[in-house]
């Protein structure tokens, strides 16, 4: 494998564990607001709180991680998506801002407000859609580029079927994905008033969430030919994300197997997020910029790696017990063990 | 009225991002030093009031964390969407020890969740404090990765140009350029001076508003004696990295010193106001003082000012934020040590409240010693954003609307900020130590040594 298609594909999977655990954390704030708007806030409360107190900044470190990657491996997307993106971008880092202080504002602080909360749950929803923006001009047509100068087409992006249909479908996956989490996390902590609630908008929501995901697929078509034929090349990684979807869903549906549910939807993201990453490939931005051009320079990329390999052998140790003790550890998912700061 | 300028735009806002960012960050890369020492004797004099103000300040501390990881969050976007042409270049050269940066702040981030919640989970009490360790490395290391590439800036090496494409890239030499080792130490122990003075105006200003509860007092000392071994060594790094200028960015010392003519006897300026024909008024000379500074002895000839092209010169009004800087950490190092050394003569009194009062103000000055150091150090480098290499202008967006995203981010960082300062306000006035004292049932030697 060439250095480029390692360094893609360290990046790809980073964003691959973002747009997971970021989806659980989103779809959570929602699922939290929703259900205190019907006064149904005090079943699922605990469940929620004890899950993201521990881990809410771990989610947002995926993000950085990617980000910092991505400018590490291939320096030329900072110059043609950091000028295009500055409008959405800075709309991404304020949503980010918000959530993240205010979460630990509501949390730590010990005060609950239903202004908080409220925060919390809109910026999950928008979070999403204003970051799928990036994938979505990386299909092209976008952004023009006049004498070395990148710039965004508003018009083109708003008025964009594809686009909308791009953050539709991130909407409800976010929770679809998050739903299905908190079902099995739920059924751990032998919840059963949480696990019935959260088991029904897990069910709500997996309709829209393969609809879309066909619904797009077919919309990206008419965006990019090339990369949808592409993507029709790779027709078994979308049958295995299909097929996993139908298992999960089903699993949930005879409310049984609500672990193995989940680490299906799981595979269900995984296979269609790379799948459709494999069919991007090579290009970062149609037509403009690929894996190739602007690659760093070889003794960086190696660099890179090795501090890659030294990172992870570091993290994964530590993830592992940060999972031991808050979501694998019995006794502290039913709330038996305090929780106190 | 003013014509639109992407270039001013962008330096504005990341002028905000950064200043805003910094006060978190420096607090974040210090107070985690002073929990672990906090809880360290907690155990060793197995003295459950130090256990609490290491709870405490850990409860306090994740709140100013959380402005500190969405801020820094903002500034990684930032830079790429202000500065995509410095970004692309840096990507090249500097990459490294910005991704490891991330690193350390992922496995301070896995830590500092599990330390948090697992006060009274484990029997032993020395398995939480290891717990605290990791917090420690990952945010100190933290701030050594990301004060490399602050160096590289400032000494950029470990790359060549040929017709203008960036080959021959070493990223150890571009991370360990001359500035490193006096910019690093120079960052990290500023931190925990400043985290051991923020600390210590809190407990100065509990036992001025008449608490005299003897947890206030320790926490007092404590942070005191952290805080003047710490300005001790800044002021032994500062002498370090004033040696450092003179060789490597002759032209920042020499506008911090407005150091016009090159010669060697050079007086050190202090304060004072420049006229229109570059001449200093009202201002304090020490004689040999800037050639000591520079290079160690009298006869150490110092370049001035007028032997550098001025078009390469920095604005002169970072004299200002360098003697403010230094002023300040002279202050913090005098006032630590008296304090130390009153409480060590036992028939003084360290708590008169002339000295609580100095103590408190040495809190919000350190802060702003933080930020005229980085003002300092940042305006110093201009026109460069790379020294040398590429400047600002060539570096920054030509997009449109940077001046309202630097609208919409002043307000998102002042109502930030507010509701920073007004939660962790209520989070402590509602569970003063006294009360959590006696709820937790802690009478420890209080009795002995109130008095």
């Amino acid at each position: 494998m060439s250095y480029e298609v390692v360094g893609i594909t360290v990046l790809w999977t980073f964003l691959y564990g973002y747009l997971i655990v970021a989806s659980v954390d989103f779809g959570a704030g929602f699922f939290s607001y929703y259900t205190k708007q019907r006064k149904k806030n005090h079943i699922i409360h605990n469940i929620i709180q004890r899950y993201l107190s521990p881990v809410w900044e771990v989610t947002n470190v995926f993000l950085v991680f990617f980000i910092i990657g991505i400018i590490g491996f291939f320096p030329d997307t900072a110059y043609y998506y950091g000028t295009a993106l500055l409008v959405p971008g800075s709309v991404a880092i304020i949503l980010l801002a918000i959530r993240g202080s205010y979460y630990a504002f509501a949390t730590y602080g010990a005060k609950e407000s239903k202004w908080y909360s409220f925060l919390y749950g809109a910026t999950g929803l928008l979070i999403p859609a204003s970051l799928t923006t990036v994938l979505t001009i990386s299909e092209g047509g976008y952004v023009r580029i006049d004498n070395g100068n990148v710039q965004l087409l508003y018009g083109e992006l708003f008025g964009s079927l594809y686009s909308w249909g791009v953050v539709i479908l991130a909407v409800v996956s976010v929770l679809f994905i998050s739903a299905s989490f908190l079902t099995y996390y739920a059924s751990r902590a032998k919840d059963t008033n949480a696990l019935n609630l959260l088991r029904k908008y897990a069910l709500i929501w997996s309709f829209p969430a393969i609809t879309m995901g066909i619904v797009v697929f077919f919309l990206l078509n008419k965006r990019n030919p090339e990369h949808f034929q592409n993507m029709v090349e790779l027709w078994w990684m979308f049958g295995i994300s299909f097929l996993s979807f139908a298992i999960a869903t089903y699993f949930i549906w005879k409310k049984r197997n609500y672990g193995t549910a989940f680490i299906l939807v799981m595979i269900q993201y995984f296979t269609a997020f790379f799948g459709y990453g494999i069919s991007h490939f090579p290009y970062l931005l149609y037509p403009y910029l690929t894996i190739y051009d602007g690659f760093t320079n070889e003794t960086m990329a190696t660099a890179l790696i090795i501090a890659f390999i030294a990172g992870l052998l570091l993290l994964i140790p530590s993830l592992y017990l940060l999972m031991k003790l808050f979501l694998f550890d019995a006794d502290y998912v039913e709330g038996k063990k305090s929780k106190v700061l | 009225m003013f014509e639109y300028d992407p270039v001013l735009y962008s330096r504005i806002l990341t002028t905000l991002t950064l200043a805003f960012h910094v006060i978190f960050a420096t607090l974040g890369v210090g107070i985690p030093l002073m929990i672990a020492i906090a809880e360290w004797m907690g155990i060793k004099r197995n003295d459950p009031h130090y256990t609490l103000m290491a709870r405490r300040w850990a409860r306090g501390f994740i709140v100013t964390v959380a402005v500190g990881v969405v801020t820094g969050t903002a500034i990684v976007l930032q830079l790429s969407l202000l500065w995509p042409n410095f970004m692309r270049a840096a990507g090249h050269t500097i990459g490294l020890p910005m991704f490891m940066e991330t690193f350390a702040f992922f496995f301070e981030a896995i830590f500092l969740g599990i330390y948090l919640y697992t006060w009274d989970r484990f029997k032993s009490k020395m398995k939480h404090f290891l717990l605290v360790i990791p917090i420690v490395i990952g945010a100190t290391a933290s701030a050594f990765f990301i004060t490399t590439v602050n160096s590289f800036m400032n000494a950029p090496q470990g790359f060549e140009i040929v017709d203008g494409v960036l080959t021959n890239v070493s990223p150890l030499a571009a991370m360990f350029n001359p500035a490193t080792p006096t910019k690093i130490s120079h960052v990290i122990i500023t931190c925990y001076l400043t985290a051991a003075f923020i600390l210590g105006a809190i407990a100065a200003l509990n036992i001025l508003k008449g608490k005299n509860h003897v947890y206030h007092k320790k926490a007092l000392h404590l942070t005191m004696v952290t805080g003047a071994i710490f300005a001790i060594g800044t002021a032994v790094i500062g002498d370090l990295s004033g040696k450092y200028l003179h060789e490597y960015q002759p032209e920042k010392l020499a506008a911090a010193e407005w150091h016009f003519e090159t010669e060697s006897e050079a007086p050190l300026i202090l304060g004072g106001i420049l006229t229109e024909d570059n001449e200093v008024r009202f201002a304090l000379e020490i004689p040999y003082a800037l050639s000591i500074l520079a290079g160690g002895s009298t006869d150490t000839v110092v370049t001035g000012l007028n032997d550098f092209p001025a078009d390469e010169l920095p604005p002169l009004w970072i004299h200002y934020m360098f003697d403010l800087m230094v002023f300040i950490g002279m202050y913090l190092a005098l006032v630590s040590m008296i304090f130390v050394f009153f409480n060590w003569k036992k028939n003084w009194n360290a708590f008169s409240r002339p000295l609580l009062w100095a103590v408190f103000a040495g809190g919000p000055l350190s802060m702003l010693a933080i930020q005229s150091g980085w003002f300092f150090a940042e305006v110093g480098r201009q026109p460069w954003i790379l020294n040398g290499i590429m400047t600002v202008s060539e570096a920054a967006t030509t997009s449109q609307h940077v001046d309202i995203m630097l609208l919409v981010f002043i307000i998102l960082y002042t109502v930030l900020g507010i509701t920073c300062v007004v939660v962790l306000r209520r989070m402590f006035k509602n569970n003063s130590v006294e009360h959590e004292l006696e709820e937790r049932g802690i009478v420890h030697h209080s009795k002995q040594e109130a008095n």
